[in-house]
């Protein structure tokens, strides 16, 4: 069984009204212990389907239908109440801005153990003694004098850590990571993702990792799921994704990295720019920038297709 | 003439509080000894990570803020000893491109307005001729002719990257400095515009610096490499000497981290002032000895590098 199960996703902003659809179908799920990669570029609703996941989407956004299992539960049915238990508690959640996650006047090891507190129901003392373990396990040398520390007297990457040691406080099974490292420098940044990657090995914790970045995806998650204007492109595994992706919008953004990384004097761009929600495309989202669009890629969407080995492409060519 | 810039031991301190409260005040080198030279046609790929001082490099070349002391040689001329009114026309010649093409361009401008104002502000063409220069500037970035009378807000990142940058070449200058001007690009529209530059560095035979933490988008652009780190340049020299075969401990790091090899350590972020090498504390191959003097920049013209391990 899988750890979470999001089945035909769609949530809208409702805005003086026009209705602009943020995630559009989105499915994808999650098994134990494993990282799953959610890409896309900036605005494609890879965000707004980790919130929707959380029920944190705010009006005038809706989540208008789909199913959202986690654990075995619907969490699209569940009350209020019941949700909160689940967010901090069950899944864990990493954003991508950690000065604006965390608040400026709390010491950082209080901000730990308040997660600890409303979830585990552990006095002051009790909770204290947890969180500078915590402190050790996301690296900090010296975790009885970062427990009383501000944010502002941390690194950026330090402040990254701890909202990691927020994240998995409370033993979540699921970890939604938010760019988390966008904001920090390539060094910190392997630190970061290496000491994630340790998280998820020794807890058997799974992850859903979001990212405009494809190399962090390669070393850090297994499957990977790219998404275009609100929809889910193609779902794959990492090994296959990066020897042979299927869809020509995978292809392109690929060949932007590799052609980077390579000997050729000019990169092969993909031309045009991402369409905005409000203006798509009839047909494939993607057509007025495929190099492969077909007569019926203007005509009608293409439906997201099972080709086995637990992939998936929205695209005509398949 | 060859050279366009040369830059002589460019030092700039900023002084800052201890705390909110605090009276103490604490110097930080943001520019410490800095020097490189820049030939026609050719561009310097400056890298570091936040804080190691590329953007002050950049904003002192252009004297958008003064350096303390140092020369900076631009056609020959030395930038801080000359007049104003001789500044306003070299200012011609050089031109940036930001990081942030939103917030460099004015909201209230169209397009149009953007790109004529440099031009009829040092008198290149008369209002008349104004109108078909600018089409002409549009077209050299790919854009069409619609773009005219458009509002940075009607435009996507990429096509507000591309008005900043016909921007910059409209006064035709020797020397243009980009400073992240792809960052805050999405990756497809990214090699967009890194086509875009070299388009320009083709045909026009300007020189420029191209201010990235992005080695791999450095390493496409770039001839020659300055990584810098805390205000000093720690290695410099061709791009594939530095990329194949990089000495300093810290350009190292800095490739294996963009290959995506990771690292575990961390080191505190101790600020002894100038004793000793400022990479110390992150250091893999530190020795004892590196605490105590400050590395010079050594080797060849090719390739020199400020490390103790190579000298």
């Amino acid at each position: 069984m899988q750890l979470l199960d999001v089945t035909d996703l769609n949530t809208s902003f409702f805005a003086d009204g026009n209705v602009i659809r943020a995630v559009d179908g989105v499915s994808f799920s999650v098994s134990k212990s494993e990282t799953f990669g959610l890409v896309g570029e900036s605005g494609c609703g890879k965000t707004m389907t980790a919130l929707s996941v959380m029920r944190l989407v705010q009006p005038p956004g809706r989540i208008v239908k789909g199913q959202v299992v986690f654990e075995g539960k619907d969490l699209l049915s569940l009350s209020e109440r019941e949700m909160e238990k689940i967010r901090g508690g069950r899944i864990g959640m990493i954003f991508q801005e950690p000065m604006s996650a965390l608040n400026p006047v709390f010491r950082v090891g209080e901000q730990i153990s308040e997660a600890l507190m409303i979830h585990k129901d552990v006095d002051k003392k009790e909770a204290r003694g947890r969180v500078i373990e915590l402190l050790k396990q996301v690296g900090f040398d010296e975790p009885e004098k970062r427990y009383t520390q501000y944010p502002h007297q941390l690194s950026g990457g330090q402040r990254q850590r701890i909202l990691i040691g927020i994240a998995i406080s409370c033993g979540p099974s699921l970890v939604i990571a938010d760019e988390p490292t966008t904001a920090l420098d390539v060094a910190t940044e392997s630190q970061i993702i290496n000491l994630l990657q340790d998280l998820v090995n020794d807890s058997a914790m799974s992850m859903i990792f979001i990212t405009h970045n494809l190399n962090i995806t390669r070393k850090f998650c297994r499957r990977i799921g790219i998404m275009y204007a609100g929809r889910m492109l193609e779902q794959n595994s990492v090994d296959d994704f990066f020897k042979e992706p299927l869809h020509p919008y995978s292809k392109g953004l690929l060949s932007s990295i590799y052609g980077l990384m390579g000997d050729q004097k000019r990169l092969t761009a993909i031309p045009g720019s991402v369409p905005k929600l409000a203006e798509l495309p009839q047909g494939c989202t993607f057509h007025p920038r495929c190099p492969y669009a077909m007569p019926v890629c203007r005509e009608e969407e293409p439906i997201i297709k099972e080709m086995g080995k637990g992939q998936w492409v929205r695209c005509y060519l398949y | 003439m060859g050279q366009v810039l040369s830059v002589l031991d460019l030092q700039r301190v900023y002084e800052v509080k201890r705390s909110v409260f605090s009276v103490q005040k604490e110097m930080i080198n943001a520019l410490n000894g800095v020097s490189l030279e820049l030939d026609r046609g050719k561009t310097i790929g400056i890298v570091g990570e936040s804080g190691s001082g590329k953007s002050t490099l950049a904003r002192c070349i252009l004297l958008l803020e003064r350096p303390d002391s140092g020369t900076i040689l631009f056609m020959g001329r030395d930038l801080l000893s000359i007049t104003r009114e001789e500044l306003k026309t070299l200012r011609k010649q050089m031109q940036i491109i930001f990081q942030d093409p939103y917030s460099s361009l004015n909201p209230r401008k169209k397009v149009f307005d953007a790109i004529a104002e440099p031009l009829l502000f040092h008198r290149m063409v008369d209002k008349k001729e104004a109108k078909d220069r600018v089409i002409e500037i549009l077209k050299d970035v790919g854009l069409d002719e619609s773009f005219v009378n458009k509002y940075p807000h009607e435009m996507s990142g990429g096509q507000r990257q591309r008005v900043a940058i016909g921007r910059s070449l409209t006064t035709e200058p020797a020397l243009i400095i980009a400073d992240e001007p792809v960052s805050s690009l999405d990756v497809s529209i990214q090699s967009q515009i890194v086509n875009l530059f070299l388009d320009i560095k083709d045909r026009a035979d300007i020189a420029m610096l191209f201010v990235s933490h992005d080695l791999n988008v450095v390493r496409f652009i770039s001839d020659e490499i300055m990584v810098m780190y805390r205000g000093r340049v720690v290695e410099t020299g061709t791009k594939d000497e530095v990329f194949l075969n990089p000495l300093h401990p810290y350009t190292k790091m800095l490739i294996n981290a963009a290959k995506g090899k990771f690292f575990k350590k961390e080191g505190e972020d101790f600020f002894d002032k100038d004793r000793g090498c400022s990479y110390y504390a992150r250091c893999e191959e530190r020795k004892d000895s590196c605490c105590d003097s400050v590395p010079r920049l050594t080797g060849s013209k090719e390739h020199m590098t400020a490390c103790f391990r190579e000298s």
